[in-house]
């Protein structure tokens, strides 16, 4: 049980090799394999944490651990768990941790989305200042294609090419016993296709409507966002002006609510434990460890997240520590993207960008099933080499 | 940027104070709400409930700010 990934591995690899007329290509010794592949958890530190890229890493011992196309192919694959909405889960197995941190990186800071930028108070008697709500105002998610504008930069005028407008035009007033307008939404900001209504001082001029540029009506992406709180006869009164931006000047630009990787946790029972001590393991570790015909087998580690960290600890106690070990693949990564509702999570262009030399687009690759919003489990390995690659 | 006409679509009633001076100032009484006129000289009392502070009503320019 000790070694099932890496030999599981090794011999798949060996499956292979066999059936080409080469000559079979050594292998690393079982304990370097694993310190190669996988970090182990300790009690209060990780070892192996560095990954094994160098190329004359193994060479007194023969092995090319050199990087090459082929041997990338073999390894690489790509899962997509769960596709919704507004979540992307997917595993991603074989590249580096450096690629995935920048394919993270990526998602978070460098993607565009329009966001409120400058808001223009004629009005706002409500009890929030001004400041305070145009900073809520440009944390609003506006559901429009970026790609549907041009930057806006230095000297650039505001114009139907680069900016949105949207006016906020909220009084609250008594209706029998009920306030109107007692809470402001973001659904009730509402769209000028035809530009600034303040031309003057906003000194935004549109020369043509925005209704053919854009293919829908530009709104929040969510209605419901709470912006002020009024009592009757208070009134806000303004303007907002989107702009295009990215994540790395303000988070209000990133189009993810968060992006995140984790590695994928493997609980490995080093000797077979039965009886008593299988009984006490499992109520130690309900779900994650079972007993079966007496001895104690390990579930799925993912779906017993909360459990892991006690792994870690009953792994370093000196009653479990021959027994108990916690390991996370160095290469494999379970990767989670949460959108905000501007792109779709699975067309965020940021996949597109970085995953283009490995795929054309996660998008057209994502199995039929998972477009239609049900979580599968399907497996894509790329079969061809890219053209950039050739 | 000083314009001092009022832009179309504007939430309340546009303030007479630019265009006739003469007629006073609005004030807001700070105990009713009433809205209090002034002209120079008057007593700085709410005509309605006879409290003796008064604020300024809001600017009627454009206040622009930075999303951030």
């Amino acid at each position: 049980m000790a070694d099932e990934g890496a030999g599981k591995r090794r011999k798949k690899q060996d499956g292979k090799s066999a059936a080409q007329p080469v000559r079979e290509e050594p292998s690393l010794p079982p304990h370097l394999e694993l310190q190669r592949t996988h970090v182990i958890a300790g009690a209060d530190v990780n070892s192996n944490t560095m990954a094994a890229d160098a190329a004359n890493m193994f060479m007194a011992l023969g092995i090319d651990n050199s990087w090459s196309w082929e041997k990338f192919l073999k390894g690489f694959q790509l899962h997509i768990n769960k596709l919704d909405g507004e979540t992307l889960e997917f595993d991603i197995i074989g590249i580096d941790a450096s690629i995935a941190n920048s394919l993270r990186r990526i998602l978070i800071s460098e993607v565009p989305t329009m966001a409120i930028e400058h808001v223009f108070f004629v009005n706002n008697t409500s009890i929030i200042a001004d400041e305070m709500l145009a900073h809520r105002l440009g944390l609003i998610p506006i559901k429009v294609d970026p790609d549907l504008f041009e930057w806006k930069t230095g000297e650039d005028v505001a114009s139907e090419r680069n900016t949105i407008v949207l006016r906020l035009k909220v009084v609250a007033r008594r209706e029998g016993t009920e306030i109107i307008n007692d809470r402001v939404k973001s659904g009730q900001l509402e769209w000028l296709p035809n530009g600034s209504e303040l031309p003057d001082e906003t000194s935004c001029r549109f020369v043509t409507s925005q209704k053919k540029m854009v293919p829908h009506k530009i709104e929040a992406t969510v209605s419901d966002i709470l912006l002020a709180k009024m009592r009757p006869g208070q009134c806000i009164d303004l303007e907002a002006h989107c702009i295009k931006g990215q994540g790395r000047e303000h988070a209000k630009w990133s189009p993810v609510a968060t992006a995140w990787y984790r590695l994928n946790p493997e609980v490995i029972l080093l000797q077979e434990v039965g009886g008593a001590a299988a009984e006490e393991l499992a109520e130690e570790l309900p779900g994650l460890i079972v007993v079966r015909d007496g001895k104690a087998h390990v579930t799925n580690p993912r779906e017993h997240e909360k459990l892991l960290e006690k792994v870690r600890r009953l792994s370093s106690e000196h009653q479990w520590a021959p027994f108990l070990q916690l390991r996370k693949r160095k290469d494999h990564f379970i990767f989670t993207v949460e959108s905000t509702g501007i792109l779709a999570p699975e067309s965020t262009p940021g996949l597109r960008l970085l995953l283009s030399p490995v795929a054309t687009t996660i998008s057209c690759q994502a199995p039929e099933s998972a477009k239609q919003h049900r979580p599968t489990m399907q497996k894509w390995v790329p079969s061809a080499k890219p053209a950039a690659l050739k | 940027m000083a314009s001092s006409r009022r832009p179309a679509g504007t939430g309340q009633a546009p303030d007479q104070r630019m265009e006739q001076p003469s007629l006073g100032v609005d004030y807001l009484c700070g105990d009713c709400g009433a809205t209090v006129k002034l002209r120079p000289g008057d007593i700085i009392r709410c005509r309605d409930c006879g409290y003796r502070i008064l604020y300024k009503k809001r600017t009627d320019r454009v206040v622009q700010f930075e999303a951030r």
